[in-house]
């Protein structure tokens, strides 16, 4: 569903262990320069591998989280058209995570190692996760507004330099072009709906709009690797140049159903062509990223168990695969 | 015995007449999981008629760093391609 | 909608809510699976399966609000029924317990449905044959997944393999409601509009025994059948189910969505 890179404030920007070796990382820089793709088996500097598994698997999570929020809607959605959109939606991110945990696998970092690094608090997800869905509308507002977000993001990473990744947000694209239009009818309804669902959605609206643009990350000022991310294509527009273009598209879409985007100080600024909008606290968003979202707990509580109580599945299947393959080799 | 599945790649033929086309991969214990994870998971969208799925590990790569002596020196096989030849203005049909 | 001279309009009401009803509750309790299944690919094929039975449903429900005429949809049936009304059968309601659990559940559950569907596909009823022939389909994959799952955690591990007898000691005692005949199918198996389902236990008990020889279990013992669903009256875990299910249109009476 979404990405950008999610590091605690304090920690300092990653320095590379290694000394590459000069001529060929001018060759490397060169290609990617270029706009060539590198693929999985070609010479990459460490410092470009250990982003990239960070990054995608960090993306990886966040959809496999990502399902969590709205799952939680799923037994409860008001009509049988809404749970079939619902559960296929959610499936979806799953699918996407599974792309996502296979374009890293080719950087030589298992699954198992990345869903450990989750579970163990190592790796991040997206700070928008650890937020409550509370009301059915909140299943509306996360559709989009978040993955009105996510799109903002992940249109551009079609084109970045890593090949399997590239070829994963390809794929995911294409899927998610129904995710915001889902969750925006669902907006429409309600605020054309009864008073009880038209404050349901203005609260949903005031609750996620400002995790929402959180999303994109912290200011370019406090993003000490964007530029080499930009370089190597790993990223493609910045974090402030995203927001910005998020918070055009999307105030005209509430005005267009009557709702109001919680932000005093947004106006438009006929001159840059943009809106301007009010101060993002960061402090909120530095502490989601240290783990104390809302329901942060919940969320990684829910994902070890599944996890957890699942190992005897995983076990049993491969256990049966073995006993089948030696029964066939003794054949 | 390792209890962590093992990686499948998945190939698709979107429709008859194409041949099958890498789309990604899957983790599964076995061969028919790996069909059915590859269905489940790639085939949602009415995206193919046929799969494959090849235990990653029994793929055979060749190495980027032989890419030059594998593949360079058919650059100057010009006269492989049918543009290399000059025929007189007129001449049909070859 | 296609009427049929001779068959009461409320028993094709009430078979359509049957066969509706099954294939909702067990898509409403394989969606809670979402997010939580023992591999990401598990939670895919889940996902798929819960979206045929919806949509099954959605089918099937929207046919017995038409047979009934009173303007109830496929959203008024589902929704705003109460536990006595609803007409699933008892097996597919049953809490999803373990992964092995869920497994022998749809294990009995879909290889029977097979069978059903394809019968149903050359109903009288052109309606439910046209429902049933798209969803044969569908079905027979979930009974392929079923089917392989058994054999993987019967003769998997110890651990897999006792789990998987205590799901389907759990689930068991259903069975036999799913091949019941009543006095409000049997005007309809006359017509031709409903199939008599139990000609198929033959075929049903054959698959069970094959799977569960090759899944290293033991047929269970015959025992007294738990019954009920057809008629209304249900497990304790239908209210719960229909509790979650149906809030919003509780809660909201007015709205739509």
């Amino acid at each position: 569903m979404y990405t950008t890179e999610l590091k605690d404030k304090n920690q300092a920007p990653q320095s590379a262990a290694v000394v590459e070796d000069p001529a060929r990382l001018e060759a490397f820089e060169a290609r990617v320069a270029a706009d060539d793709f590198i693929e999985p088996k070609d010479w990459m500097p460490e410092a470009y591998r250990k982003t990239l598994v960070r990054q995608i698997s960090q993306h990886a999570h966040s959809e496999i989280v990502g399902m969590l929020p709205e799952g939680n809607w799923i037994t409860r959605a008001p009509n049988l058209r809404r749970k079939a959109i619902l559960l296929a939606k959610v499936q979806d991110e799953g699918g996407h995570g599974l792309y996502l945990y296979a374009a890293a696998e080719t950087l030589g970092t298992s699954r198992e190692e990345m869903i450990d690094a989750l579970h163990s608090g190592r790796a991040k997800y997206s700070t928008i996760f650890n937020y409550p869905t509370l009301t059915w509308a909140d299943i509306g507002a996360i559709g989009w507004l978040v993955d009105g977000a996510a799109i903002m993001n992940q249109v551009p990473l079609q084109r970045t330099s890593y090949g399997p990744y590239a070829r994963a947000m390809v794929r995911i694209c294409k899927e998610e072009s129904f995710h915001q239009r889902q969750g925006y009818e669902i907006m429409t309804a309600l605020a054309a709906g009864t008073d009880a669902q038209k404050r349901m959605a203005q609260d949903a609206l005031n609750r996620w709009w400002w995790p929402s643009i959180m999303m994109f990350g912290p200011p370019d000022e406090n993003s000490p690797n964007t530029a080499q991310s930009i370089r190597w294509r790993i990223k493609r527009e910045t974090n402030d140049e995203l927001r910005q273009k998020f918070i055009d598209v999307t105030v005209p879409q509430a005005e267009a159903i009557g709702l109001t985007v919680p932000d005093p100080d947004l106006t438009w600024n006929e001159a840059r062509g943009s809106y301007d909008y009010g101060a993002i606290d960061w402090d909120e968003f530095y502490a989601v990223v240290r783990g104390e979202g809302p329901v942060a707990k919940e969320r990684m509580q829910a994902r070890v168990k599944a996890w957890e109580e699942g190992a005897w599945v995983r076990e049993a299947a491969a256990a049966h695969a073995a006993k089948h393959q030696a029964r066939e080799a003794a054949e | 015995m390792t209890k962590n599945w093992p990686l499948w790649e998945v190939f698709i033929r979107a429709k008859n007449g194409l041949s099958h086309r890498h789309a990604g991969s899957v983790h599964a214990a076995d061969a028919k999981m790996a069909l059915e994870a590859a269905r489940d998971t790639y085939t949602r969208r009415m995206e193919g008629v046929s799969l494959w799925v090849v235990p990653s590990a029994a793929i055979v790569a060749s190495d980027p760093g032989d890419a030059a002596e594998l593949f360079e020196p058919a650059a100057d096989k010009v006269y492989r391609h049918p543009t290399f030849y000059v025929i007189p203005e007129g001449v049909k049909n070859i | 909608m296609t009427k049929l001279v001779g068959v009461k309009e409320n028993l094709l009401f009430d078979y359509a809510c049957r066969l509706g009803d099954d294939s909702l509750i067990l898509g409403q309790r394989l969606s809670e699976w979402c997010g939580h299944a023992p591999m990401l690919e598990v939670d895919l094929s889940l996902a798929n399966v819960g979206l045929d039975l919806i949509g099954q449903a959605t089918h099937f429900l929207a046919l017995a609000g038409e047979a009934e005429g009173k303007g109830r949809d496929a959203d008024a049936l589902a929704f705003r029924r109460d536990v006595l009304d609803f007409r699933n059968c008892l097996l597919v309601e049953q809490p999803n317990g373990d992964f092995a659990q869920t497994i022998a559940r749809q294990f009995l559950f879909s290889n029977w449905q097979e069978l059903l569907f394809r019968e149903l596909g050359t109903s009288t009823n052109l309606a439910i044959a046209a429902i049933a022939q798209k969803a044969v389909k569908e079905v027979a994959y979930h009974a392929r997944l079923a089917n392989e799952w058994m054999v993987r955690l019967g003769d998997g591990t110890a651990e897999s393999h006792a789990r998987l007898a205590s799901g389907l000691d759990w689930m068991w005692r259903f069975s036999d409601e799913l091949f019941e005949v009543d006095a409000a199918i049997e005007p309809l198996i006359a017509s031709g509009v409903a199939c008599d389902i139990r000609k198929l236990r033959p075929e049903w008990d054959g698959i069970v025994a094959r799977v569960l020889r090759d899944a290293t279990l033991d047929l269970p013992k015959p025992r007294r059948a738990t019954v009920g669903g057809r008629s209304g009256h249900h497990s304790e875990h239908l209210g719960h189910l229909l509790t979650e299910m149906q809030f919003l249109q509780r809660a909201y009476p007015d709205a739509k969505w």
